[in-house]
């Protein structure tokens, strides 16, 4: 009888119009399930049975994509209470606690940003560990240690929108790691060869601190300015690599296994 | 394709066209790049002037000023005969200090540095004093101070004319 029933649905023309393949019972159907869908083609069709041996993996970047998943759906959820100005922040930050259900909300959001530096980092120790950052793989470690600066990039961003005093003196102190930069900061090394005569090229009303913080300290326009990096910029930037990354896996030989 | 569309490009005239287009499209990409970089420092801000005036001589007695502080990030200090303009930003990561009239000092509350009324640092993990400013008299005996110009104790600027009003 449910057996009927399922029969019946998969010939419908809906369930056709959806699925253009097969029940997944042979090799073929199979692969056309991973091959014919948009979010699993970048996964390969036929994986090592070691592939999935946890005791290898760890399975971090999994759970270390599955955390930026569900950190970028709360961070969604946060953004429809959460306005970016001097006025509001620090007050809907305390709303988003005590005027909207689900008040753990934005701690789901923070201690998943704790857990996705924690697994990126293990995640890195593990590939560094079975070597599995040699060629042919090698442009894919590149990608991976550009996603690990942006994942301390999307923290160190979403660190000033509480707009507390720990947040805008946090974002202070990293502020002026920019400014220490060599040449373009305006106090870091190489910064005063740069001046002819009495007239300073790199200084702080143009250094890159200032391109930041949109300012010479940390107020208003850094807010704005972080917010459009926490929540668009960077995730963009990110999505965009994840999926190299993905693909990469895959086309560099599938992901690596013992030898 | 018809006779009248055919072209009579060699295959040198061919490449030379594709160089300069594959040079236009590099150039305007490079543009569109830069201005987008350009873009990202605007030409307006809404800070505090660098230069303000600070009132007149008279308007201070022995010790630390704090009336700038909020607006401009400037701690008036007389002290010894001398007046003189000090920074308010911790020399060690940027952080702002308080002025603790008790104890006669500034501290910072980010990572404990403490310096004296002078602006030098005796205690926590600040490597050198506080910076002052360009302090000067307008011609009409006001104070001028210009933040845009610092003087540094470790380089010996303390002793320059511009650091300090005698009073």
């Amino acid at each position: 009888m449910a057996k009927g029933f399922a029969d019946k649905v998969r010939e419908t023309q809906v369930w056709k119009s959806i699925f253009r393949h097969g029940p997944p019972d042979n090799a073929r159907n199979r692969a056309a399930v991973v091959a014919g869908n948009v979010f699993l083609h970048l996964h390969p069709i036929k994986l090592k049975k070691s592939g999935v041996q946890l005791g290898y993996t760890w399975c971090m970047g999994g759970l270390t994509f599955f955390i930026f998943l569900a950190l970028t759906v709360t961070g969604v959820l946060l953004m429809f209470y959460y306005r970016p100005t001097a006025e509001y922040a620090f007050n809907d930050i305390i709303a988003l606690k005590e005027h909207v259900p689900l008040g753990i909300m934005r701690e789901i959001h923070r201690w998943g940003a704790h857990a996705m530096v924690i697994t990126v980092w293990l995640h890195m120790f593990r590939v560094f560990m079975t070597g599995s950052y040699k060629p042919p793989r090698e442009f894919n470690w590149g990608v991976g240690v550009i996603l690990l600066v942006l994942t301390l990039l999307l923290s160190f961003t979403g660190y000033l929108l509480p707009w507390d005093q720990l947040a805008i003196w946090a974002i202070t102190v990293g502020a002026n790691m920019a400014k220490a930069t060599p040449f373009v900061g305006h106090g870091g090394p190489g910064a005063a060869l740069a001046q002819i005569g009495d007239f300073v090229m790199v200084s702080d009303k143009n250094d890159v601190r200032f391109q930041l913080l949109a300012g010479r300290f940390v107020g208003e326009p850094a807010l704005l300015r972080f917010y459009i990096l926490h929540c668009v910029f960077i995730p963009l930037v990110v999505g965009v690599l994840i999926a190299v990354h993905f693909w990469r896996v895959r086309k560099d030989g599938g992901i690596s296994a013992p030898l | 394709m018809s006779d009248e569309t055919k072209t009579n490009l060699n295959r040198r005239e061919f490449f030379s066209y594709l160089s300069v287009a594959w040079i236009s499209f590099t150039a305007a990409c490079a543009g569109l790049a830069g201005l987008a970089f350009r873009f990202s420092y605007p030409n307006v801000n809404f800070e505090p002037e660098m230069e303000f005036i600070a009132g007149s001589v008279d308007d201070y007695e022995e010790g630390v000023d704090e009336r700038w502080k909020n607006g401009f990030g400037v701690w008036m200090v007389k002290l010894e005969g001398k007046l003189f303009a000090l920074s308010n930003i911790c020399t060690h990561l940027g952080c702002i200090p308080n002025w603790l009239p008790a104890e006669l000092k500034f501290k910072c509350p980010c990572h404990g540095s403490g310096y004296y009324t002078s602006g030098i640092n005796f205690e926590g993990p600040a490597p050198r004093p506080l910076e002052r400013y360009k302090i000067s008299l307008t011609p009409e005996g006001k104070i001028k101070v210009d933040k845009t110009k610092v003087y540094r104790y470790e380089k010996g600027q303390w002793d320059q004319s511009d650091s300090f009003l005698n009073v």
